[in-house]
């Protein structure tokens, strides 16, 4: 300490002259500055090689620091899950480092932790993820963890037992949380019981009641196959120096019957503006989602979507976050998103606000969602594809990021070509595309509101206002 | 102690620690502000991360919450910047930014496309210079309206949120600055008014009270003439006298329970602990480790795993610049039992797992998993430009030294199980700690 601290003096020493020279100039403050010439983004390519079994590996060398990411997709979600069963991807992605190889669940979580690595597993509606981050030097003895993680999980009785009640523990607390409860109910009110999408990813406490470890086992035997799966390598490495080494850990797994790719049916539209109020005894906010079903990954309106959708609740100086937030002071913050899926997933406004503004927060919800159908002022279009494209190269600083980049091409079949259209084809909306977007796909006659909030107290105000039909709706209804 | 950490620090050469380094350089302008560059070019973006030394430990009973407040009015316009336009104008560059607040210090960071750093440096040297002439009462009651959302969003309305407020009161007396919550009280955020921001601002946001790092894509020199511009005629300001504050000790066990809004009772163990970087807060995150982290942990292993009494459990050094606290936080499982039975059972158990650890100390294995964890954790934190711009402000504000990467591993890489074993006996005392339950409301 003591010696930098004798360093920094010398700076400033040097110095000195340089600074009391500029001090005697005030900037020019009278504008903001214009910022210069974009700087160019050069993304180091994606060097793609296959393994003998025919597994993919895409290779990305970053070689700032001496780390790697790996990550291997398997394309099995929640949407593969089988009716009826409800959270088997999830529970099969949660077991996998619950015992594998020859090691039990302690011995395995020991030899992880020891290296010093940490492998996660997860699953999303389109996909499973086994991930590993590693330093360089410790990859010999972290790859063989990371295959039999994927490749040979134990699946032991004794472990799913234990699981389960974790997990049931887990979807019991998930009525503490009223956005958590908010969530549930609006993909269960807007696409139906029967659909999957109108249940959570991780099942009910009747599905994960009844898993067994026989139906875990067979998911993973039917899904976690090379030709379902895409393996990601990004960081200080290179093919040279990396495939040996996944040739002898991945070399060997072998392919079964090829599973069919999943095909969730298109769920019936909702059609006409409902209201749904979840009480919430005694809460200090109002948790409100407001919308319906938006779009695929694959829609040719992705990019129109990405600006329109920036305007109307992505970004802090969005339309909703400025009413609700700064203009009234209702909510901590307010914004909407298509969540895109490998089927038509959610689009939703939403925000927490308190109590006693519930009604005035929905008027201003639904003000802004028919605003959004008239022409955006040229400024703050231009404003929002600059937000999207100029910022783009932040989601590529680090392995992990990189790596989840390239997950999003292999999960939905997505050319690389993408991210060096991406600026371009931002750039190329127009006030007319984004006018004809919205007024496609932000129908606020037709939307579902959920209302998760102390219905004693807002309860009678919803209704006096005439804002569209009310039901009240059982917690329990949408948890189960 | 301080011997006992030199002694320790002797082996250190011969383990072959990783590189953790942010080469930078450093000056101060004549205002007074501190300037910390540091390059890294992996993306053409640049963060600018400025640091004032101040949070909610500098504010007066009775204007709780207002650190924090006034973090949000920050973002509300200068002379030069209209309201709403410090988020336009970034916004249109590709630019994203936020600010945080602890009880120590008040963080703001714009991240931007390299070609925009001149109008992050406008915006951060705007405010720093020229905040007062615009701010209006209509201004801070706009935020004012926010920041209560925020607390009813992240503490009343959430689980177990109230709790944390609750036990920095239990743990601090009245006129200790760690008492009250960053948050702050709703009744005072209600009284803080237009004349306390002027005086906030005179008082805490000089430049001589704030460090600025810059990191990313940049040019040294060029960044160097940038921010002698930007930040020429920011006035220098009056120097924060380091903070008082009375010593802390429990005496005995404080008892205490609350109830919520919840499925599973909950129960809370804390202690005083020593400030951060401090002989004994390193200890302490280790042991915390030893305790909770992964399943063959002390706690997760016996708790979690093998009895199924509990759900989660983590124990964490909570460290801070006036003095850390060191907690245990256990959600119990579904059970029959009354909710003060299942908290017992539980607290019985990390007592015994505490004791042990007194006696004894962890197996040399024990204390490596954790040390090899927190090295990855460091080699992590040097691959974005935005975390490392925060730590070398962290660096900077705690040791005066903003690339302490090294020497801050080096803390953790040097310690013994007898270091643990030590920590544990001198700072778990089970006759002077904090016992917080919360029960489920009407179980």
């Amino acid at each position: 300490m003591k010696n930098l601290m004798k360093a920094a003096l010398g700076i400033v020493v040097g110095l000195a002259v340089v600074a009391s020279v500029a001090a005697q100039q005030a900037p020019d403050r009278s504008k903001a500055p214009a910022p210069g010439p974009v700087p160019a983004l050069k993304l180091p390519p994606i060097q793609k090689r296959t393994l003998a079994n025919g597994l993919p590996v895409w290779i990305v060398a970053m070689p700032k620091v001496p780390v790697v990411q790996v990550n291997l997709i398997v394309r099995a979600g929640a949407a593969t899950d089988p009716a009826g069963k409800y959270g088997l991807a999830s529970f099969t992605s949660a077991m996998l480092d619950e015992g594998a190889g020859t090691r039990d669940a302690l011995a395995l979580a020991d030899a992880i932790e020891f290296l010093g690595i940490s492998i996660s597993t997860g699953s999303s509606w389109d996909a499973s993820t086994v991930g590993l981050f590693s330093p360089v030097s410790k990859l010999d003895d972290a790859l063989p963890l990371l295959a039999d993680v994927a490749l040979h999980p134990s699946f032991s009785e004794a472990e799913v037992e234990r699981l389960r009640q974790e997990r049931l523990t887990s979807l019991m607390q998930q009525r503490d949380n009223a956005g958590v409860v908010a969530n549930a109910a609006f993909g269960r009110l807007v696409y139906g019981p029967r659909h999957r999408y109108g249940a959570m990813a991780m099942g009910n406490s009747v599905s994960n009641g009844e898993m067994t470890a026989q139906e875990i086992r067979a998911f993973h035997a039917q899904y976690y196959q090379p030709q379902n799966s895409h393996l990601l390598v990004v960081g200080d490495v290179t093919p040279d120096t990396i495939l040996p080494k996944l040739e002898k850990t991945f070399g060997g797994w072998k392919n079964g019957a090829k599973p069919a790719a999943p095909a969730l049916p298109a769920a019936p539209q909702h059609a006409a503006k409902q209201i749904y109020l979840i009480d919430r005894p005694g809460a200090a906010q109002s948790q409100i989602r407001i919308g319906w079903i938006g779009v695929p990954r694959s829609t040719p309106d992705f990019y129109v979507l990405e600006v329109m959708n920036t305007v109307l609740g992505g970004s802090f100086t969005s339309r909703l976050n400025q009413n609700l937030r700064e203009r009234n002071g209702y909510s901590y913050g307010a914004g909407s998103l298509f969540d895109m899926r490998s089927t038509a997933g959610p689009f939703y406004a939403s925000s927490g606000v308190q109590t006693d503004k519930t009604v005035e927060s929905l008027r201003e919800f639904f003000n802004e969602l028919t605003a959004i159908r008239q022409p955006i002022p040229a400024g703050e279009l231009d404003r929002a594809k600059n937000y999207l494209a100029l910022g783009f190269p932040a989601g590529f600083e680090t392995t992990g990021s990189m790596a989840a980049q390239l997950g999003e091409l292999v999960i939905y079949g997505l050319n690389e070509s993408l991210f060096n259209e991406y600026v371009g084809r931002i750039q190329a909306i127009t006030v007319a595309d984004a006018q004809r977007a919205a007024n496609q796909y932000v129908q606020p006659d037709k939307f579902a509101v959920i209302v998760v909030g102390d219905l004693a107290k807002i309860e009678a105000p919803i209704r006096a206002a005439n804002l569209g039909p009310v039901r009240v709706v059982p917690v329990d209804d949408v948890l189960k | 102690m301080a011997l006992a950490v030199l002694l320790t620090l002797v082996p250190l050469s011969a383990q072959q620690a990783p590189k953790v380094s942010a080469p930078y350089e450093m000056f101060t302008l004549p205002n007074g502000l501190t300037v910390i560059l540091h390059e890294d070019h992996s993306v053409p973006m640049v963060t600018v991360n400025v640091w004032y030394h101040a949070g909610s430990a500098r504010e007066k009973f009775g204007r709780t919450g207002f650190a924090h407040l006034f973090e949000h009015i920050l973002f509300e316009g200068s002379k030069n910047v209209k309201e709403g336009d410090f988020d336009n104008f970034l916004e249109a560059a590709g630019g994203t930014n936020n600010g945080s607040t602890t009880t120590d210090r008040t963080n703001y960071y714009e991240s931007v496309p390299s070609n925009a750093l001149d109008l992050a440096l406008f915006l951060e040297s705007d405010r720093m210079g020229f905040l007062l002439d615009v701010v209006t009462p209509q201004l801070v009651n706009g935020q004012r309206d926010v920041v209560k959302n925020e607390r009813r969003q992240s503490y009343e309305n959430a689980p177990y949120g109230m709790s944390n407020v609750r036990l920095t009161e239990l743990m601090y007396p009245k006129t200790h600055p760690y008492y009250w919550p960053v948050i702050g009280y709703m009744e005072d955020l209600t009284a803080a008014t237009h004349e306390d921001v002027k005086e906030f601002f005179t008082k805490y946001y000089a430049p001589g009270n704030a460090s600025i790092v810059i990191a990313g894509d940049i040019n040294p020199a060029e960044a160097k003439k940038k921010i002698e511009h930007w930040f020429a005629d920011v006035k220098p300001g009056p120097r924060l006298a380091p903070i008082e504050a009375p010593p802390v000790e429990l005496t005995s066990v404080i008892k205490e329970t609350m109830t919520d809004n919840v499925q599973l009772p909950r129960l809370t163990l804390a202690w005083h602990s020593p400030a951060q970087f401090k002989p004994g807060d390193a200890e302490l995150d280790v042991l915390a480790n030893v305790l909770t982290g992964g399943k063959n942990s002390r706690l997760y292993k016996r708790l979690v795993y093998d009895l199924q009494l509990v759900q989660s459990i983590q124990a964490f050094q909570a460290s801070a610049a006036l003095g850390s606290r060191f907690q245990i936080v256990a959600t119990a499982r579904p059970s029959e039992d009354p909710p003060d039975q299942v908290l017992a059972k539980i607290k019985t158990i990390i007592d015994e797992e505490i004791e042990k650890l007194k006696a004894a100390p962890p197996a040399a294995r024990e204390v490596q998993r954790a040390l090899n964890g927190i090295e990855s954790n460091f080699l992590n934190s040097m691959q974005q430009s935005g975390d490392k711009a925060d730590l070398m402000n962290a660096y900077f504000f705690a040791t005066g030294n903003p690339d302490y990467f090294a020497e801050d591993l080096a803390r953790y890489l040097a310690l013994q199980p007898n270091d643990i074993q030590a920590a544990a006996r001198k700072w778990l005392p089970a006759d002077r700690r904090l016992e917080l339950s919360v029960h489920p409301k009407g179980k």
